[in-house]
């Protein structure tokens, strides 16, 4: 008797989990709509751990949907004047030095940028994770201080980079505040991990995340977010290969 | 006869001279011989390395393929005809998938190319056999020069990261089966050896080849999209090599020649100079101006027969040697990108003697000859008074 009334208050109970956990499709959508803008500008310095020592790099960039972005280098001195134009599937760059613009293409978009742990193919791939990706939502777990839901993700195309991801979501704020890159044969490549996120204009971004290929012996190249302008007015010429040489 | 007899009496007179000029002369004799000898004693390694170890009887390969393009690899590949199938099977044939990947030496990132190929292929020399193995970690070999640059060795495990023919990342660990030892850099350098259905199943490129080797003398029938290549093409890198090599050893040799030519074109001069109431007796006894010339271009030239001789004496023994032993090439030297043995062995042609023989013979007696024309011009009166003239 006392078993007819447990069995049907777990069910109820198990219901009500089921009916919290959101879907995860439906969770993906909502991380590209909160990083997703019309148009951002962004000001950033990387600094890259190296064996060596570390190095900081200051940029800006312009970009405009998923499709388009426009990155100047400012510092250092050595790096400054650099340019990174990337138009939908296609990414020049252009060197001061040299005066020379040169598009990155197969085997040159595999390696890294300016000796970071992010890779031009990194930079090139669709920000729009449900156009590659299914999510489920695995479990729950805290990032910073914040509820977070464990996502995993499968990829439903066949020519995406990575062949599934883990990622941890901030539940009410919709941003992605750890993620790890694994192989198709489900070896952990690389990590990002947000040590800290700022507000602009009702988003949440990361201001302090550091990226790390997990391979490779080293500390990861730290991104920290100095500015970020949602929805500016960004002329079209930005996006154009005469603006490299600018 | 005559003029033979009196060139050999004033060259035995003149001493020292005679047997410096030899002596300068017959080092450039030995020193081209030497030259020209390691040379063509590279180029034949070189070329049986090479076919030996790399290229085989010649090279099909898929249209798309460049290998001094890096960027092509990505795209170059395609199933193997289906009419090479047999060839292929008996072992006459055999095909070589390749793509580029990172993988992480002592934690370090660095690129690599992959290629993969048959274990059970005996076209080339190459240790293949060694990848068979039946543990279940990926077998993969490597040449000495990678072992040695990025300090592996046998039994290491390595991660070695690539990407299938849609662009998604893999990583596997494998483990070093085996490390060979060629003088091949083209197979060796930044690249790692593995089982080619191996790489297929991880390329997602079922029965795909990049290229293929050809058994010795085989000629397999045309396929749409692949090209033969034979060694004309495929040793043309390294023969523009030594070509550029044989270029220095020219500008060695033209030095060695001009130095001795000096020697002897001095002495003609000091001779005619010196010998002139001799060249006055000559004429006023009857000997005409073209017989004189002809006794002083003689003379002359019994210099490079001397030399001849002198060089046979220490230089037969010394060139043999080391024809036998052969020379220790310097560290360093693969670096050059074609296949360098830790030593040469020289090969001395008859034809390389026999020509580097003629070419002194005939340097020397035109130099010989250059200063005897003043004789034409001599009055036999003024010559046996030794006015100068």
């Amino acid at each position: 008797m006392r078993n007819q009334r447990i069995i049907p208050a777990v069910l109820i109970l198990a219901g009500i989990c089921i009916a919290q956990t959101p879907d995860g499709n439906a969770l993906l959508k909502k991380i590209d709509e909160n990083m997703i803008a019309r148009n951002k500008i962004i000001t950033s310095r990387m600094i890259i751990h190296g064996r060596r020592g570390s190095r900081t790099i200051e940029s800006r960039s312009w970009i405009q949907g998923a499709e388009k972005s426009f990155t100047e280098y400012l510092a250092p001195a050595r790096e400054k004047g650099t340019k990174m134009l990337k138009l939908e599937d296609q990414l020049w760059t252009y060197t001061p030095s040299a005066d020379r613009s040169i598009r990155i293409s197969g085997h040159m978009l595999r390696q890294s940028v300016m000796g970071s742990d992010l890779s031009y193919e990194d930079m090139m791939e669709d920000p729009k994770l449900e156009n590659l990706y299914d999510a489920a939502v695995v479990g729950e777990d805290t990032c910073l201080g914040r509820s977070c839901w464990v996502m995993e993700l499968q990829a439903k195309v066949v020519d995406v980079a990575y062949h599934s991801r883990k990622i941890w979501i901030d539940k009410t704020r919709y941003n992605v505040l750890k993620e790890e890159r694994y192989a198709k044969s489900g070896k952990l490549l690389k990590t990002t991990v947000i040590s800290e996120t700022m507000q602009v204009e009702g988003r949440w971004f990361a201001k302090r995340a550091v990226f790390k290929d997990v391979l490779n012996q080293g500390k990861g190249t730290e991104f920290i977010l100095e500015s970020l302008e949602l929805d500016a007015d960004i002329p079209d010429y930005i996006f154009s290969k005469a603006a490299l040489r600018k | 006869m005559l003029a033979f007899k009196l060139a050999v009496k004033n060259l035995a007179g003149a001493g020292l001279r005679t047997w410096l000029n030899a002596f300068v002369l017959s080092l450039a004799y030995v020193v081209i011989v030497w030259h020209s000898g390691l040379l063509e004693g590279w180029n034949r390694m070189a070329r049986h390395d090479m076919i030996e170890w790399d290229i085989g009887g010649g090279e099909i390969w898929f249209e798309k393929y460049d290998p001094y393009d890096p960027f092509s690899y990505q795209d170059a590949h395609a199933p193997v005809p289906e009419n090479w199938t047999r060839e292929v099977q008996q072992g006459r044939m055999t095909p070589v998938l390749l793509t580029t990947a990172s993988f992480y030496p002592e934690g370090r990132i660095q690129s690599v190319l992959i290629k993969g190929i048959d274990p059970a292929q005996s076209v080339l020399k190459l240790p293949a056999d060694s990848m068979r193995t039946d543990e279940e970690i990926v077998p993969v070999m490597i040449g000495k020069r990678m072992a040695d640059s990025n300090h592996l060795k046998k039994g290491d495990y390595i991660t070695i990261r690539w990407r299938d023919r849609h662009g998604t990342f893999d990583a596997a660990e494998v483990k070093i089966a085996h490390i060979f030892k060629a003088n091949v850099p083209t197979i060796d350098n930044g690249q790692i050896w593995m089982p080619i259905e191996q790489l297929r199943q991880w390329l997602k490129m079922p029965g795909e080849a990049t290229y293929l080797v050809l058994g010795q003398n085989e000629k397999p029938a045309s396929a749409e999209g692949w090209t033969y290549q034979g060694h004309d093409r495929l040793l043309a890198e390294m023969d523009k090599m030594i070509r550029q090599k044989s270029v220095g050893g020219m500008i060695l040799y033209t030095l060695m020649l001009l130095l001795a030519m000096l020697a002897i074109f001095d002495t003609q001069v000091f001779s005619i100079f010196r010998r002139q109431k001799e060249i006055g007796t000559q004429m006023a006894l009857g000997m005409t101006r073209t017989q004189v010339i002809g006794l002083f271009t003689i003379e002359g030239a019994m210099h490079g027969v001397l030399a001849a001789v002198m060089a046979a004496v220490y230089g037969i023994p010394l060139l043999s040697l080391q024809a036998v032993r052969g020379l220790k090439m310097p560290e360093g030297m693969d670096d050059y990108g074609v296949a360098v043995a830790e030593k040469i062995f020289p090969v001395y042609s008859a034809g390389l003697i026999a020509g580097t023989v003629v070419l002194v013979m005939l340097t020397t007696t035109i130099v010989s000859y250059w200063p005897s024309r003043k004789i034409a011009k001599m009055k036999p009166t003024d010559a046996i008074r030794g006015k100068l003239q």
